[in-house]
């Protein structure tokens, strides 16, 4: 593949530079929005742009066409410097009908590029979504904003009438019209769009056809017609040289699996039950049987984690994923594993709740559950990953630990990271930290639960070892015989040992970044996926001079030996999340600090405007 | 894999572990624990070869008193665990231990789905028809009305048969057998053992603290000759006394007790553990309208859940070749940068 792309025609009208620009197609769910936001995606980045993507559709599967709920959006931010978020306000919005106007106008700028489909914008649409009147009469949006009213749907059907499909099928290139037009706007290369298109309708050559010829069509009628009177161009974005591919949190998780399994050469047997958001790491998975990635769909959720503590039993690597209301129902399971000392990685792709909540929407506010929502002293090792493409290591990690000291790990993931995408310089797996694994096979002085000295873990045994047949269980053991026990003091010692086994990952933590000066008024403290928000507020606030810095926390159970000493290096901290306040307790907690929050609560990403003016509200408050 | 030589001839003493049994004097289960230690020096595999996992019961206790590998794991979710473990270990034989609250209640599903999926495990189900472990509730075999301490009006809840259940899950091998009769149940052990698929064996099990007798139709010497229907493949179904033996006959779907001496012999109902749809009707036969059948009810040959699995994965690595991390990462659109 090419880094020069040339694209069909060079435009003849000006060119306006940008730093970054924030797109976001909308439509009904049927408009085929995600696809276009994807191929705007792999343009950008062709082109070198940093970017990251928030897809965001209906938890419908059919939502009924035209309706408010049944809008289906992909953002995306892409610059020419480093992008950390899918940004907060529009540059632009495509809206493809009269719901997708409506729900999406609010978040777009004063003077942003408004472009409509004028052809969805007739009665029984407009009524669906609830207007009266058509919004495009209406002389305040021409004031407001940019707005160019495109016929798309009839401009794709007379680009189309020479070829041989019907109706219908001829409508539904119309999303890749709109593709072409933005494509234009924002000079971004059609090429590789050409070549998916090519790809993906390889079986149908009027589908491929049909498909370029509007996407060209989009892109000449940016190019020609005489409302659009300049374009933008983007600089490629200073990146790190290499390999980059887009991926997504969860195939990125999938992957991680697949090269932990590569690299310590053991069965990995992944249980799951299908759970929005998570379902698409099953998914992946499943199509991977060459790497010994051995994948069952339980019958239910305790089933799942269930499977993977019979694996584990074995010899194996269990692994499994799921989103919050399946994440309570492992808790008895987990405490098995936590008991029996036996390697397992559960992912929370956390969705918002309680209960089935809004399960397409994220959240951060499972922390407190996988830290301690289950019965009795159950410590396990918790990580999150920062990023889509970090969600990669983070598996790796998280089984490289579980292995290593025998215990459970949960990892923090979440429907943003899920299914958000970014440019990803591809790893090579061999640089990868190794997993030791070692097998007891040694009947001398064997007993099921003497430990190793460094980690605490206690000995990984095989079944199919002759002479070293035992029993263990969920029952209290003894230490190092493993025989089921009643005694106070062993059980006393046992809570220690399990807790204390877990905070020696410690050890396995590399020191803290800090991103900006080492002492200030102020440090941002977070985890997960507001990774991005975080560092583009906190940057922002640094450039004007002010003394503040940020931490991202990946692990989260144990935290970083070096975390109390950087708090103790700033007059204030604040912690934001999209949650009611978890992690910020914790920090209260462990090292009595006056740490506050910043949370809101509403099924998205932080905005990064608002976390701007929060710490500088913050930094203007005196003590 | 450790290198499986030819196992040595092993006794039942080579599967008692060093644990002290825990079970009520008397309890029906010692007599299950001393039949499968010894029947399986007969199986042939080797000791540290055999896994049995149980969930949580009395019943549950059963992996640490055998000298294999054991896992004693959490209420209801043994088949679950099991299922994991032969997928990631097929060379394992790994038995199954429940109970009737374990495996019909807190379990039903992992027991439902064990079951149709066909996984390769051997399942006992000690039913003793209530709860012992936490000291006398009905269970969900426990016959209507049943007055117990969670239920002193009697028991609201109709009671469930083991076998018809799994034989409605679509099991491959059916049995039920007795704690009281120590050889037979040993053969009905042994050839569930040896079934290829998810072998399901309901134990008939006395639980003399909390529930003594609930199967003593079974045990009384005279009311057994009446209710103790012994199912041998090939041959009529008879019970009754030694001078006037009974038997099954069937019309159309619906069984009827006979008088041997007054029905025409080809008129008997002649047992075959091939035949799925009878298996159901004798599942469905209990006192005191019938005797309770006792054996196989069915045994017939389905491939293995992870066998299938496994071939799936042998497939493609043989038609693309062994995964490869660092081939996967570049695949599909990749661009470079500098
Ligand atoms: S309570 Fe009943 S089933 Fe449990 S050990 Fe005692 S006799 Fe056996």
């Amino acid at each position: 593949m090419s880094d020069a792309v040339a694209s069909p025609a060079t435009a003849a009208k000006p060119r306006r530079q940008l730093d970054r620009a924030v797109v976001r197609f909308a439509g009904d769910s049927g408009d085929g929005m995600q696809v276009t936001g994807e191929q705007f995606a792999t343009e950008a980045a062709w082109a070198g742009a940093d970017l990251v993507t928030l897809p965001n559709f209906p938890a419908e599967i059919r939502a009924p066409a035209g309706t408010l709920f049944g809008v289906s959006s992909y953002q995306l931010q892409f610059g020419s410097r480093r992008v950390y978020t899918p940004g907060d306000r529009l540059d632009c919005l495509v809206a493809m009908n009269p719901a997708a106007l409506k729900v999406h106008q609010r978040d777009l700028k004063d003077g942003g590029l408004l472009i409509v489909n004028t052809a969805a914008f007739e009665k029984k649409n407009l009524d669906r979504a609830g207007y009266t009147s058509n919004p495009l009469d209406d002389p305040a949006l021409e004031d407001r904003y940019r707005l160019h009213k495109v016929d798309i749907t009839r401009l794709t059907m007379d680009a189309l009438e020479s070829v041989p499909l019907n109706v219908k099928e001829k409508e539904r290139c119309k999303n890749f019209f709109s593709l072409g037009l933005v494509s234009w706007i924002y000079t971004r290369p059609i090429e590789p769009t050409v070549a998916w298109i090519t790809k993906r309708f390889a079986k149908n050559p009027a589908f491929v056809e049909a498909n370029t010829r509007a996407l060209k069509a989009g892109y000449h009628y940016g190019e020609t017609a005489e409302i659009f009177t300049e374009c933008y161009g983007i600089e490629p974005a200073e990146m790190p040289p290499g390999l980059y591919r887009s991926i997504t949190g969860n195939r990125a998780l999938a992957w991680g699996i697949l090269a932990a399994a590569e690299r310590t050469k053991l069965t990995v047997v992944y249980g799951a039950y299908p759970i929005t958001p998570a379902s698409d790491v099953l998914h992946e998975i499943s199509l991977h049987k060459r790497f010994g990635v051995r994948a069952i769909q339980a019958e239910d959720e305790i089933a799942a984690v269930g499977t993977i503590i019979g694996a584990a039993f074995g010899g194996a690597i269990g692994v499994c994923a799921s989103s919050g209301p399946g994440i309570a129902l492992k808790a008895e399971g987990v405490n098995l594993a936590v008991m029996a000392e036996l390697p397992i990685v559960i992912f929370d792709v956390q969705r918002a709740g309680p209960s089935t909540g809004l399960p397409t929407k994220t959240e951060q506010a499972d922390l407190l559950m996988a830290l301690h929502g289950r019965n009795s002293e159950s410590p396990v090792v918790v990580l999150a990953p920062m990023t889509p493409g970090d969600c990669f290591f983070v598996a790796y990690e998280a089984i490289r630990i579980a292995v290593k000291y025998m215990v459970p790990v949960i990892v923090l993931s979440d429907g943003y990271l899920a299914s958000g995408a970014e440019p990803w310089l591809i790893p090579d797996p061999k640089t990868l930290p190794d997993i030791p694994v070692s097998f007891r096979t040694n009947p001398e002085g064997f007993a099921p639960y003497v430990r190793d000295e460094a980690t605490l873990a206690r000995p990984w045994v095989r079944p199919g070892t002759a002479g070293l047949e035992h029993r263990i269980g969920g029952l209290e053991k003894e230490n190092i015989t493993g025989n089921v026990s009643y005694d106070a003091d062993n059980h006393d010692l046992m809570v220690r040992l399990r807790a204390e086994k877990v905070r020696r990952v410690a050890q396995e933590i590399p020191p803290t970044t800090v991103n900006g000066p080492a002492a200030g008024d102020l440090l941002v403290v977070g985890w997960g996926s507001t990774y991005g928000t975080i560092t583009a507020a906190v940057e922002e606030v640094q450039q004007s001079g002010k003394a503040v810095a940020s931490v991202h926390l990946r692990h989260l159970n144990p935290l970083p030996p070096d975390l109390g000493q950087i708090l103790r290096q700033y007059e204030r901290i604040l912690v934001p999340e999209i949650n009611s306040g978890q992690l910020v307790r914790i920090l209260r907690a462990e090292y009595l600090v006056d740490a506050v929050g910043f949370n809101r609560v509403r099924g998205l990403p932080l905005s990064t405007e608002e976390l701007r003016e929060a710490i500088e509200q913050l930094l203007k408050e005196k003590r | 894999m450790s290198v499986t030589e030819a196992p040595k001839k092993y006794t039942k003493k080579d599967f008692e572990s060093d644990q002290d049994v825990r079970w009520c004097p008397g309890c029906g289960d010692y007599a299950i624990l001393s039949a499968i230690q010894k029947m399986m020096p007969d199986l042939g595999i080797p000791r540290e070869n055999i896994v049995f996992i149980s969930g949580i019961g009395c019943s549950s206790r059963f992996p640490y008193y055998m000298n294999t590998y054991g896992f004693h794991t959490i209420h209801g979710r043994a088949p679950a665990i099991a299922t994991g473990l032969r997928l990631a270990r097929p060379d394992l034989k790994v038995f199954v231990v429940t109970g009737d609250g374990d495996g019909l209640s807190i379990g039903g599903n992992h027991l439902l789905h064990v079951l149709r999926r066909n996984v390769n495990v051997t399942i006992l189900l000690f039913n003793n028809r209530i709860y012992g472990l936490t000291k006398g509730q009905y269970s969900p075999t426990s016959e209507l009305g049943k007055v117990t301490k969670s239920s002193p009006a009697g028991s609201a809840d109709r009671p469930v048969s083991p076998c018809a259940f799994a034989l409605g899950a679509g099991a491959t091998f059916v049995a039920r057998t007795v704690d009281r009769n120590v050889a037979y149940m040993e053969e009905t052990l042994r050839r569930a053992a040896q079934h290829h698929g998810a072998a399901f064996v309901e134990i008939l099990q006395n639980c003399n603290v909390y529930n003594d007798l609930a199967w003593n139709v079974l045990y009384d010497r005279e009311s057994k000759i009446m209710n103790d229907l012994r199912l041998e493949h090939g041959k009529p179904l008879l019970f009754g006394p030694v001078d006037d033996r009974h038997g099954l006959v069937l019309e159309g779907a619906t069984p009827r007790v006979v008088r041997v001496k007054d029905a025409p012999e080809r008129a008997l109902w002649v047992h075959d553990d091939g035949n799925t749809w009878k298996a159901h009707v004798l599942s469905q036969l209990c006192t005191p309208d019938f005797p309770i059948p006792i054996g196989i009810l069915m045994q017939v040959e389905a491939p293995a859940y992870e066998e299938v699995l496994l071939e799936q994965e042998r497939a493609a690595i043989a038609e693309r070749g062994p995964g490869d991390v660092a081939k996967l990462l570049v695949s599909g659109d990749t661009w470079r940068i500098g």
